[in-house]
């Protein structure tokens, strides 16, 4: 018998404690895969963030540590200078990195902190109930947009791949998809890419996940899919902004 | 002997915490100990150490729980207002039992306050200072000398505790210079031995197959039963410590004081000179300098408070935070009196006599 599928050896036996049709064990599982195929596990570290992945510690089978909220990026610049013979990636949702954790995301960004960031993007805050977050789109209806997200009054969504790609340090920064396998094996090649960027010691890597939050959308995994792509897709697009080892390579 | 060389405060307890085998040091600039930071941004280099000048007080704390959590001795420094944003930090370290070592140079507060010396941060220094129950070691030095001999104390401690441990100077002990004598540097067979010391519970490589380990350094536990368990352990830790760590400078105290000054830091060095003049006039006080105000060194205090002790005076640069402990050391014995200076102005020997003077004539 040939095993043909088997668990990343990157996660561990815990069940995802995940929503059903959630899209973080997707990202999850891409980036365990990711680490085993490169043989990057026994020196590889991460940083989980809070919100709904605030757990993730639990799930990756490697070194981790649990971040005060918006704080992985400078968690992960303290664990690459302490330990720079081993790897580091944070994986942080949208209130996580984009409202509370602006300042940590940029500054080692701006550094060039030799660490890959995953950043799953639902535009929502789903861990304390579907609250409006940096990402939430124009009118789009939340617990604390109730009337949908204003923006003459609290401002349009943030472009975080866009923010980052004004700064002159990072390596490699992509927006992907999660919303069919087609897109989750387009997503696979970006995460191998940075993780492998991260491995040869390029820079700062950087991935977001454009994702869903059925639970708190109020829709079904399959509808949820339909909506990101009709609703996130036009203003989160789905691109490779920023790949200097292609320009290296040139 | 080593060398007595002439450095500031800020200096020299940075050159101290080099040798005592800090590698990575994140803080964010403010007066008064900029040359704290800057001195490791030029030594760390040359020590082959890391210096990050963080964006901001919280990104640099948390710079420390990373490098933490990776079982290096790591270290940040700040001043009041900068020390107030780092609380978020210092919980999470407590919370996740990481040792890590947090200079505070005292100004004036609250708020942005100003930048003279103070002793204001006193109850959050004692009293965890962030969310949650937690204490961090708080060491008070009184000279430039103690302050630099307390960061190799202070990376001890928090080793061997697993705990933060708050260096709590002020302004004018960080500007101030004087004759410094250090501590060996450590060895790199030494530094070695620290770097291996935290293997069993940091992130570290994983070379051991198929015994995979997965260490996880974290405060978070969602399920009260277990958080119960986690905080009582916590609590037996704080237990330990305030059992073993004690620590305090009896100054002049015997059988026949007829007062007894307690004072920390910068403050206790003022009442020593009162002290002394006043006991050369044939007065005898005596003095009680809490090295560790947290823990508290109670029964220290309550020891120091003998038959003649009419009364117990407490000196402090700020509206009267160290009073309550002293209160609950005295516990009744005599009354307790007190004299603050604040706004970082610090009262001089003549105002500390005339204090003490006063009593003196009440006690009559």
């Amino acid at each position: 018998m040939q095993v043909i599928a088997t668990r990343p050896n990157t996660l561990t036996d815990l069940n995802f404690t995940y929503c059903p049709g959630c899209l973080h064990g997707v990202a999850h599982r891409l980036i365990a895969e990711a680490i085993d195929e490169l043989g990057m596990r026994n020196q590889m570290m991460g940083v989980a963030p809070v919100g709904c992945s605030v757990f993730a510690y639990k799930f990756f089978n490697i070194d981790m540590q649990e971040a005060a909220h918006g704080r992985a990026p400078a968690l992960a610049t303290g664990m690459k200078r302490a330990r720079p013979d081993m790897n580091v990636f944070t994986y942080q949702g949208d209130g996580d990195l984009a409202a509370i954790g602006t300042a940590e995301i940029v500054h080692a960004a701006n550094r060039g902190e030799h660490i890959t960031v995953f950043f799953v993007n639902n535009a929502i805050y789903g861990m304390t109930g579907g609250q409006m977050a940096p990402t939430t789109l124009p009118d789009m209806k939340t617990t604390t947009s109730p009337y949908g997200r204003d923006v003459d009054d609290i401002g349009y969504p943030i472009r975080v791949c866009e923010l980052l790609n004004t700064l002159v340090a990072p390596y490699f920064i992509e927006r992907v998809s999660l919303l069919s396998p087609a897109e989750i094996m387009k997503a696979k090649k970006a995460v191998l890419k940075a993780l492998t960027y991260n491995k040869e010691e390029r820079g700062f890597t950087f991935i977001e996940f454009v994702s869903t939050c059925p639970t708190n959308w109020g829709l079904d995994a399959l509808e949820s899919r339909d909506w990101a792509r009709e609703h996130m897709l036009p203003f989160f697009k789905v691109q490779n902004f920023r790949d200097k080892g292609i320009e290296e390579a040139k | 002997m080593a060398e007595k060389v002439l450095m500031k405060g800020n200096e020299a307890v940075a050159e101290a915490a080099i040798r005592a085998g800090c590698r990575l040091y994140f803080a964010y600039p403010i007066t008064p100990q900029s040359e704290l930071i800057e001195y490791m941004a030029r030594m760390m280099p040359k020590a082959g150490g890391v210096f990050v000048q963080a964006e901001s007080e919280i990104a640099a704390i948390n710079m420390v729980y990373g490098a933490s959590g990776c079982g290096r001795r790591a270290m940040t420094s700040s001043s009041s207002p900068g020390i107030a944003l780092k609380q978020e930090g210092i919980s999470y370290l407590a919370g996740a039992n990481l040792p890590a070592v947090i200079v505070n140079v005292q100004r004036g507060g609250p708020g942005l306050g100003d930048i003279q010396p103070a002793q204001g941060d006193y109850f959050q220094a004692t009293r965890g200072g962030g969310n949650g129950d937690y204490y961090t070691m708080a060491l008070a030095p009184s000279t430039v000398q103690e302050f630099a001999d307390m960061a190799s104390l202070a990376f001890d401690l928090a080793d061997k505790y697993r705990n933060p441990v708050v260096i709590l100077a002020d302004g004018l002990l960080g500007q101030m210079m004087e004759p410094v004598e250090f501590l060996p540097a450590k060895t790199e067979a030494e530094l070695k031995e620290l770097d291996n010391q935290h293997l069993d519970w940091c992130c570290c490589p994983n070379e051991d197959e198929p015994n995979h380990h997965h260490h996880e350094i974290n405060s978070l536990e969602i399920d009260p039963v277990v958080l119960e368990q986690h905080v009582l352990r916590l609590g037996e830790k704080y237990d330990k410590i305030t059992a073993n760590e004690q620590r305090w400078e009896d100054y002049n105290i015997n059988a026949d004081n007829e007062i007894l000054v307690v004072a920390f830091g910068t403050a206790s060095r003022i009442c020593k000179s009162a002290i002394d003049e006043l006991n050369d006039a044939g007065h005898n006080i005596g003095l009680v300098r809490p090295i560790t105000v947290w823990p508290y060194p109670y029964d220290a205090v309550y020891k120091a408070v003998g038959d003649k002790v009419k009364k117990v005076i407490v000196f402090e640069l700020n509206l009267g935070q160290m009073v309550q402990d002293v209160k609950i050391a005295v516990n009744g014995k005599v009354p307790v009196d007190f004299m603050g200076k604040v706004g970082g102005i610090l009262f001089s020997t003549d105002e500390v006599k005339a204090k003490i003077a006063e009593n003196l004539e009440e006690a009559k």
